[in-house]
């Protein structure tokens, strides 16, 4: 067993558990703000008030539209400078996943949302419901079910983005992979193992999401 | 006069769909609207719930004008029952409840209290063994009745349909008449709108007949049918009757 236990493949784990621990970690704790701006800018965009409605497009227009390696080196950096204060690299991580996964998932709500036939609001107004509670008892849960692939698919995303905090050495799990092999030059044994932890996590998520989006589509 | 309606206009940006609608219903009448596709009627129909918004003219239901800003639109809706050309059931939720959503929700009764309400309401349309399916394993037909049921939840005084069976099933669209007869002896005020001629002559006390976004015509049925003055009408049921 020496042979096994003397190689870089299983001498680099308990490194990379560590990482992905932190990796998890960032992309729930990012996820679950992101999921509350995403749900509020997502709102926000089918609002019929011009001022909310620009805001929420700015937001998700900026954000779409710049790197998000631009994003976390900004809060980070930026942001600290401005401000005269040191933000913590984990809390400026999850802020950064935040932001980010927050602007995709105020497109997925806003599409879950207006993908929900009109005549389902008309016939909760039409009983009286007032506006919220039409969205609230009929159109949300309805469009939260249609947001379960996307949103999948967004931790998947956002889970990956976050091997880019390893420029600002998070211990993230590429990050440790990259310190493994900083030391003992076995880039490729580690690298090797780095990505395995990623799909570890990434593949079985996309075949559960298949099956959910499958038994959806009834 | 349960709905008056004066010089209502309705447009939808530059295209003017209603032109000047004036119409009185009274407590207990059935009025039937007919006309070709286009005409204004689903549109009229959906101004007296103000699920559409009226440009100008105002709509009174029980003396309530919906053109006030002031007025409580939620507190009229629970009032006025409508039921619509594609059911527009929950899909997500049990035929129950879509039945009681509404008493529970806007009249504030208790789980049990809304189930009493219901369930007579389920056998009256002949649905009491679907109770607890979702809409999706029902057919069209029934999918309807159970939507009159979700609107007669609410103890309205008036019910408007629009189209209630224009897409079903010819061989189901009986079972949903039969439904709406019953009201009609019951003595619900109802509006509907519908390309069932057989019905409007037999249920209605009255038929107006639409074009162009006016009432061109209206009469008792045998009136109308029988002996239509205007040339539009006079068209209209030679391509329909």
């Amino acid at each position: 067993m020496d042979f096994i236990t003397q190689s870089h493949y299983y001498r680099v784990m308990p490194m990379l558990l560590e990482g992905l621990v932190w990796t998890l970690l960032i992309t729930g704790i990012g996820l679950i703000f992101g999921f509350i701006l995403g749900a509020i800018f997502g709102f926000a965009r089918l609002s019929k008030s011009k001022i909310i409605y620009g805001i929420a497009t700015v937001y998700v227009e900026v954000v779409r539209g710049t790197p998000i390696l631009a994003q976390i080196l900004f809060i980070y950096f930026g942001l600290s400078d401005l401000m005269g204060v040191n933000i913590d690299k984990i809390t400026a991580s999850i802020i950064a996943i935040a932001i980010n996964a927050g602007a995709y998932i105020a497109e997925i709500v806003r599409g879950a949302v207006y993908s929900i036939d009109k005549g389902q609001e008309e016939a909760g107004r039409s009983i009286g419901l007032t506006r919220n509670q039409t969205m609230r008892y009929i159109i949300w849960p309805q469009a939260f079910r249609r947001m379960i692939p996307p949103l999948g698919n967004q931790f998947v995303i956002s889970l990956k983005d976050t091997s880019l905090f390893s420029v600002i050495a998070v211990g993230e799990l590429l990050y440790m992979g990259q310190q493994y092999y900083g030391s003992t030059f076995a880039a490729f044994e580690a690298l090797t193992m780095v990505c395995i932890m990623y799909l570890v996590i990434t593949v079985p998520t996309a075949v559960y999401l298949r099956r959910v989006e499958r038994r959806l589509d009834v | 006069m349960m709905i008056s309606v004066r010089d209502l206009h309705k447009s939808f940006g530059s295209v003017e769909v209603l032109k000047g609608i004036d119409a009185e219903i009274k407590e207990q009448e059935v009025v039937c609207v007919i006309g070709p596709s286009g005409s204004g009627k689903s549109t009229f129909l959906r101004c007296l719930n103000l699920l559409e918004e009226v440009t100008s003219g105002d709509v009174l239901i029980e003396g309530t004008n919906l053109t006030d800003p002031k007025v409580n639109i939620n507190e009229v809706r629970s009032r006025v029952g409508m039921v619509f050309q594609h059911f527009n059931l929950f899909p997500h939720r049990t035929v129950l409840e879509n039945i009681t959503l509404g008493p529970i929700k806007v009249k504030g009764l208790s789980k049990d209290e809304a189930k009493k309400v219901a369930l007579p309401l389920l056998d009256k349309v002949g649905l009491s063994d679907k109770a607890d399916v979702y809409p999706e394993s029902l057919s069209g037909g029934q999918k309807q009745r159970v939507a009159i049921a979700r609107s007669l939840a609410m103890e309205p005084r008036i019910m408007l349909f629009d189209e209630p069976t224009s897409a079903l099933d010819p061989e189901l669209v009986g079972d949903v008449l039969e439904v709406m007869k019953d009201l009609a002896k019951e003595g619900m005020t109802m509006v509907v709108v519908t390309h069932e001629m057989g019905f409007a002559r037999e249920v209605g006390d009255r038929v107006l007949f639409m074009d162009e976004g006016i009432i061109m015509e209206e009469d008792v049925p045998s009136n109308l049918f029988g002996n239509p003055q205007n040339p539009r009408t006079q068209e209209f049921l030679s391509k329909v009757l």
